[in-house]
């Protein structure tokens, strides 16, 4: 059953707020890195470069200490250190979990690869995996920060299972390894924390797998803590209504892709968590107009009341050139601020929000 | 007295040296994929590759050797993806993996290609030079009922004519085939999207027409799971297979030995016996013990051949895996010996 995201949600309403109406908005994760880092990580691999781990350590703050305060000059309410850190979403958390072994890569397609891992005994816990990074970008942080974290059905299922009789088994396990990080990051502070799963796009069928899995996750997490879900690339009739007995606070989606095909399937019946709505396109080079932008915010008026509503791209950022990220992220901004004043001046038709004023 | 073969039907995953070499060369897009007009340095590493993987089998000492298929960027797609009559489309999900394809537009009739029999050739010559005595060469073609599904038809507009195009298509890249032992039809789709209640003759008819344009044993290879038992029954009675291949990994592998009791079986059978998609290695002691399982399970007297191969290609590995598993087929007939 859904959480209480009402209990949760004003505390990222900034002071200086300008509108009564408020519209989260937050990012999926990723950001593009900026180039210098990118040859930063290939020094330190390099032999005969002076340049080691600790100078590595010192880019990645830095690059994180950048794309944090590039979030805040876009205006964005919740930020993300743009995952600086990380260089897959599989492979950098099964380098931090024990159980998981890497043996190469292997074909995702055409060139592309990904370096996925092998269960190769019982996962554990070791060392918290993120609560650093989240207490570097709290600290540089003016606008709380949003913690994404890729869920245990991604990081089972996007894996070679050699250790357990079934992958469920091991994305379980996984779960309550996610819930220990989770009350880590909750003692450091976080508030506002994002699961990935991004698998179940490709087999919707797991949709109870999943919400097994959710359930062992917020087991014991305060209700102040905001617990997100993002699902992309997918089919989402598939999930929908499953998703409304998830254990989340917000389901955040991936739709400007599609063009907002899918929107009526989340209108019957009633959409029961905070929608997270993408609204500029993750994979497009062409930063949408503000008024573009308006009028995809408006679709997820049909779903859900403003109050209910957050405002985020369709998922990462990281492939697109940084420029065109930053624009598009400014522009969202931008164009859920003038949303909310029209909603606050009476102009948009709450009942019918696609209908001109 | 069954002979027990070790085989694979192919589709390796590019040793790590030719994934960075072949990236840098062609690009990471999809545009970028090959489009089988590749000019000379991609020609070269892909020569490359190719006696890579012939120098794997017979090193792990595969009684049939393969190609390898080092340039299907396109996985089972390749044969139309390359082919004059196609465009390529989008992106899009092969099978229930979390690997994509470019999808094959047909546009125009499928005529020859002689893709495939080039790639066979090269194979055929480096196998000569090896030198190797007893480890044939196996072909390896999409069955065409999967290829049909793979792909995107735009040009025939009628789902019978598309699947006998289709058909007679990959029929005229074997008659171009040089000499081989073993053809292998891949046919995952009869498992994981069967052909609707009525139509299964035109899929077998579909598979016997490629079958009979060689006079090589032919293993229809199923697999992610067990066939519906109707549709078993249809494939061992029309397509004209030497052999089925059945999923003894995915799947329930008490249905299949169902459906040989019930329904009897081709005179041999390929058994996928390893798992193509998990980097855990069965012990060759394990892959005999479910030859042997397998066998005792069914009335058949004796099959002409039993085939040990991976239940499904071995792309999904990493390089190190993938040979182990080579060799553990390999051993299992040591084993079984």
């Amino acid at each position: 059953m859904v959480r209480n995201p009402s209990a949760n949600r004003e505390q990222f309403r900034p002071t200086d707020h300008p509108n009564d109406a408020f519209l989260l908005t937050t990012v999926v994760g990723s950001y593009p890195k900026p180039k210098w880092l990118n040859r930063a990580d290939e020094l330190v691999e390099d032999p005969d470069s002076k340049f080691d781990e600790a100078d590595l350590a010192e880019a990645h703050d830095d690059a994180c200490r950048l794309i944090t305060h590039e979030h805040e000059r876009a205006g964005l309410d919740t930020v993300v250190d743009g995952e600086m850190r990380r260089n897959e979403m599989v492979e950098f958390f099964a380098e931090r979990i024990d159980g998981y072994e890497f043996n190469g890569p292997v074909k995702v397609w055409g060139h592309n690869y990904f370096d996925k891992p092998s269960v190769v005994e019982e996962v554990s816990y070791n060392e918290p995996w993120l609560v650093d990074e989240f207490d570097f970008t709290s600290n540089v942080a003016e606008r709380p920060v949003k913690v994404p974290i890729t869920g245990p059905y991604t990081l089972g299922f996007w894996a070679f299972n050699e250790a357990y009789p079934s992958t469920e088994e091991l994305v379980y396990d996984l779960a309550d390894l996610v819930n220990e990080e989770v009350e880590k990051l909750v003692e450091a502070g976080a508030r506002y924390v994002q699961i990935d799963e991004p698998a179940l796009a490709t087999t919707p069928e797991d949709h109870a797998i999943v919400g097994e899995a959710l359930d062992r996750i917020v087991s014991g997490i305060d209700e102040e803590v905001r617990i997100g879900l993002h699902v992309c690339y997918g089919d989402y009739s598939r999930v929908y209504p499953e998703i409304n007995d998830y254990p989340i606070d917000e389901f955040d989606v991936e739709l400007c892709n599609g063009d907002y095909e899918q929107i009526p399937t989340f209108t019957e019946p009633t959409f029961e968590p905070d929608l997270a709505l993408g609204v500029v396109d993750a994979h497009t080079a062409e930063i949408e107009p503000v008024e573009e932008i308006k009028a995809n915010i408006r679709q997820g008026l049909r779903v859900v009341p403003p109050e209910k509503l957050t405002i985020s791209p369709d998922c990462g950022l990281k492939l697109l050139p940084r420029e065109v990220a930053y624009g598009k992220t400014e522009n969202m901004v931008t164009a859920v601020r003038e949303v909310e004043a029209e909603i606050d001046a009476g102009e948009i038709d709450l009942d019918a929000p696609l209908a001109d004023d | 007295m069954t002979e027990r073969v070790a085989a694979t039907p192919g589709i390796y995953p590019l040793p790590d040296w030719a994934k960075g070499t072949l990236s840098d060369l062609k690009g990471h897009q999809k545009g970028d994929l090959l489009s089988g007009d590749e000019g000379e340095e991609i020609a070269g590493t892909y020569d490359e590759v190719r006696a890579e993987f012939v120098d794997d089998q017979l090193e792990a000492g595969l009684d049939r050797v393969v190609e390898g298929q080092g340039r299907w960027d396109d996985m089972m797609a390749h044969p139309l993806t390359v082919h004059d009559g196609v465009e390529t489309g989008g992106i899009v999900r092969y099978y229930d993996n979390n690997n994509f394809y470019r999808d094959p537009r047909v546009v125009d009739d499928l005529g020859f290609s002689g893709d495939v029999a080039g790639e066979l050739e090269s194979a055929r010559a480096l196998l000569a030079e090896a030198g190797s005595d007893g480890a044939p060469l196996a072909a390896t073609l999409p069955g065409p009922y999967s290829l049909a599904a793979l792909a995107t038809d735009e040009h025939y507009g009628d789902d019978d004519e598309f699947q006998a195009g289709i058909a007679e298509f990959l029929a005229g890249e074997v008659e171009a085939f040089p000499a081989h032992e073993t053809l292998f039809l891949l046919e995952p789709s009869l498992v994981t999207d069967p052909p609707a209640d009525g139509t299964e003759e035109r899929a077998t008819g579909a598979i016997a027409t490629v079958a009979d344009a060689t006079d090589a044993d032919v293993v229809v290879q199923t697999f992610y799971g067990a066939l519906d038992e109707k549709l078993y029954a249809h494939l061992v009675d029309e397509a004209d297979a030497d052999a089925l291949g059945l999923d003894l990994v995915a799947g329930d592998r008490e249905d299949t030995v169902y459906n040989v009791q019930e329904y009897g079986s081709t005179d041999s059978v390929a058994l996928g016996l390893v798992d193509g998609q998990n980097t855990l290695v069965e012990e060759p002691e394990t892959v005999a013990e479910r030859v042997e399982w397998f066998e005792g399970q069914v009335p058949t007297a004796d099959f002409g051949t039993t085939y040990l191969t991976p239940n499904t290609e071995l792309f999904y590995l990493p390089e190190n895996k993938y040979r182990a598993k080579l060799s553990a087929l390999a051993a299992a007939t040591e084993v079984l010996a």
